[in-house]
């Protein structure tokens, strides 16, 4: 069977007026949910999967929207004959309470003053991701994931969906992941962060009622980040020390390469993502930490898990070291869970999550269809 | 290299049901998967190859692949009954420190591997060739393995490492071999434990 596209798709949107309460404390009293889903739920309803996006992912898993032609960003895994296989699996994707794809977040409107939310959206983090995704899978009258799927801080999903509701998940596929982030992880966050805070144009995150949007922040942010997901070897090789004039002009002006990509994805990013998003987000990555209720201790704290795992991690990436998903192995199978990890020798650093890696999709192709529907 | 059903049956014997095991340079799992079924053992392997962990994960195996010469930190002390390595002990460097490393882990080991000394081997020798076999099936220039000793060897091993070998069985393909085990048999299946 060869690997098809899904095709056209398009979002949907689910409204909730049941408030949820928030792990910072903060109330939504009603919000907006938007998703997609691809391949069709079986009568018993034991065939839906949840793909859970990362930092600057959204509800648009796979399939082409008809507009835009924006490809899905997960598309070359889910789809007809895929490794998560639409034909076999329900597959939902959606955008994250926060974001800025169209589900409530900080650009939203607040129902309380009628304005964008802005800075006053309250603090979100994975588990109140997860609580609103359950509400989302109770909408759609499924009881049980059969798996839980995510990259990066949708890996922290995936995973915290297995301690939330452990009756609720199968199989959880944490991809180049982390149990909670490191203090240099934390560090990086806090450049992008600083970028965006400081940026004149921020105004205390109220900048739609001024009409203007801190791009130079969000774009900064964005080039340090760029520089995390890579590898120094990618980038060496993309880029090198190529220089746009052939030698040195002494100019602060784009000369090498490597300076054109960042500030081109830098802008580019600027010019589509919300910078409140970006900091909520961030934030929501930085406090994860499954273990913190459990003085540190991983095992314990997912003793509560019932679920069967896939672990995988890239050999180069550097933001999230196959080290730190080796930690959620080892707690994981000290809580004597089936688990099984595979750490991919892919050259692409932290981004080889969203790559086709031949070894990659092999091991994901073979453990998903092992999952019992 | 295949398990043999004899070795199937030897491992399974030495096992309770329900045990934790670890099986090192698990292969494709298809050991791990025979003692699930006639033991239900909750089991784990280990792998470096991705081809083979392909094939477990295929095979509904846990799967964790790691880089065995890098030792076994990751895992508690005793956390298994049993860590097996089989037919893969000559294809390890760093000998002493995975045994080490599998009765740190375990409660006991399981190891088997051919034996270098088996006459047919000697007779190649003598011959004037390196040993192709069933259990040596490799040539001298693509072996994987980097280790050549014989039963007699590890016995040595062991007395000098301290650790007790709580049984033995040797084997000529799937016959016994009681008398003169170093010259006769294969393979050997210890069963090893600490002092």
């Amino acid at each position: 069977m060869t690997e098809q596209s899904v095709g056209i798709v398009a979002p949907q949107t689910a409204h909730f007026d049941t408030p949820l309460h928030l792990k910072s404390g903060g109330v939504l009293p009603e919000y907006d949910l938007v998703y997609e889903t691809y391949g069709t739920l079986n009568a018993s309803r034991s065939n839906a999967v949840l793909v859970c996006h990362a930092l600057s992912g959204s509800h648009h898993v796979a399939g082409v929207h008809a507009g835009s032609g924006a490809v899905g960003w997960w598309d070359n895994l889910v789809g007809p004959g895929k490794p998560l296989d639409t034909r076999r699996f329900f597959v939902i994707g959606v955008n994250n309470l926060g974001g800025c794809y169209g589900s409530s977040g900080p650009n939203s409107t607040n129902p309380a003053t009628g304005k964008p939310w802005g800075a006053d959206f309250p603090f979100v983090t994975v588990e109140d991701w997860v609580d609103a995704q359950a509400r989302l899978a109770d909408l759609l009258g499924i009881e049980r994931f059969a798996a839980v799927v995510g990259g990066s801080l949708g890996g922290m999903q995936a995973l915290s969906w297995t301690l939330q509701y452990p009756e609720r998940v199968g199989h959880a596929l944490v991809i180049a992941s982390a149990p909670k982030l490191t203090a240099q992880n934390i560090a990086f966050n806090e450049v992008a962060r600083q970028a965006i805070l400081k940026d004149p144009e921020f105004h205390g995150g109220h900048y739609y009622e001024h009409g203007v949007v801190p791009t130079r922040g969000l774009a900064l942010a964005r080039m340090v980040g760029h520089i995390t997901y890579l590898s120094d070897d990618s980038m060496d090789q993309k880029f090198g020390r190529s220089l746009r004039h052939d030698k040195p002009v002494f100019s602060y002006d784009v000369e090498f390469e490597i300076e054109s990509y960042l500030r081109y994805q830098g802008d580019k990013f600027a010019g589509y993502f919300d910078a409140n998003t970006y900091l909520l987000t961030t934030k929501a990555l930085d406090y994860y930490d499954p273990a913190f209720d459990y003085d540190g201790d991983l095992v314990a704290a997912l003793s509560r898990a019932t679920a069967d795992y896939l672990v995988v991690s890239f050999t180069t990436d550097w933001r999230f070291a196959p080290s730190r998903s080796r930690e959620i192995v080892y707690a994981l199978m000290h809580s004597d869970r089936r688990v099984s990890y595979a750490e991919i020798d892919c050259p692409a650093g932290h981004d080889s999550f969203l790559l086709d890696d031949a070894q990659y999709h092999a091991v994901l192709r073979a453990y998903i269809d092992n999952i019992r529907i | 290299m295949s398990f043999q059903r004899y070795d199937y049956d030897v491992i399974a014997n030495w096992i309770e049901p329900g045990e934790r095991i670890l099986d090192l340079g698990c292969g494709d799992g298809s050991l791990l998967r025979y003692l699930g079924e006639v033991r239900q053992v909750r089991g784990y392997g280990v792998e470096n190859d991705p081809e083979r962990i392909v094939a477990c994960a295929r095979n509904g195996i846990n799967v964790i692949q790691i880089d065995m010469e890098q030792g076994l930190a990751g895992f508690d002390d005793g956390f298994f009954d049993h860590v097996i390595m089989s037919l893969s002990l000559q294809a390890m460097r760093n000998t002493q420190g995975i045994l080490r490393e599998m009765l740190r882990v375990g409660h006991e080991a399981v190891v088997s591997f051919p034996n270098f000394a088996y006459w047919r081997h000697r007779q190649a020798i003598l011959n004037g060739h390196m040993p192709v076999s069933k259990n040596l099936p490799y040539q001298w220039y693509d072996t994987p393995n980097v280790r050549f000793f014989t039963i007699a060897d590890f016995d040595a091993l062991c007395e000098q490492e301290g650790i007790i070998i709580r049984e033995r069985l040797a084997f000529d393909e799937d016959k016994v071999i009681i008398e003169e085990p170093n010259f006769l048999a294969s393979v050997a299946l210890y069963r090893l434990g600490r002092a």
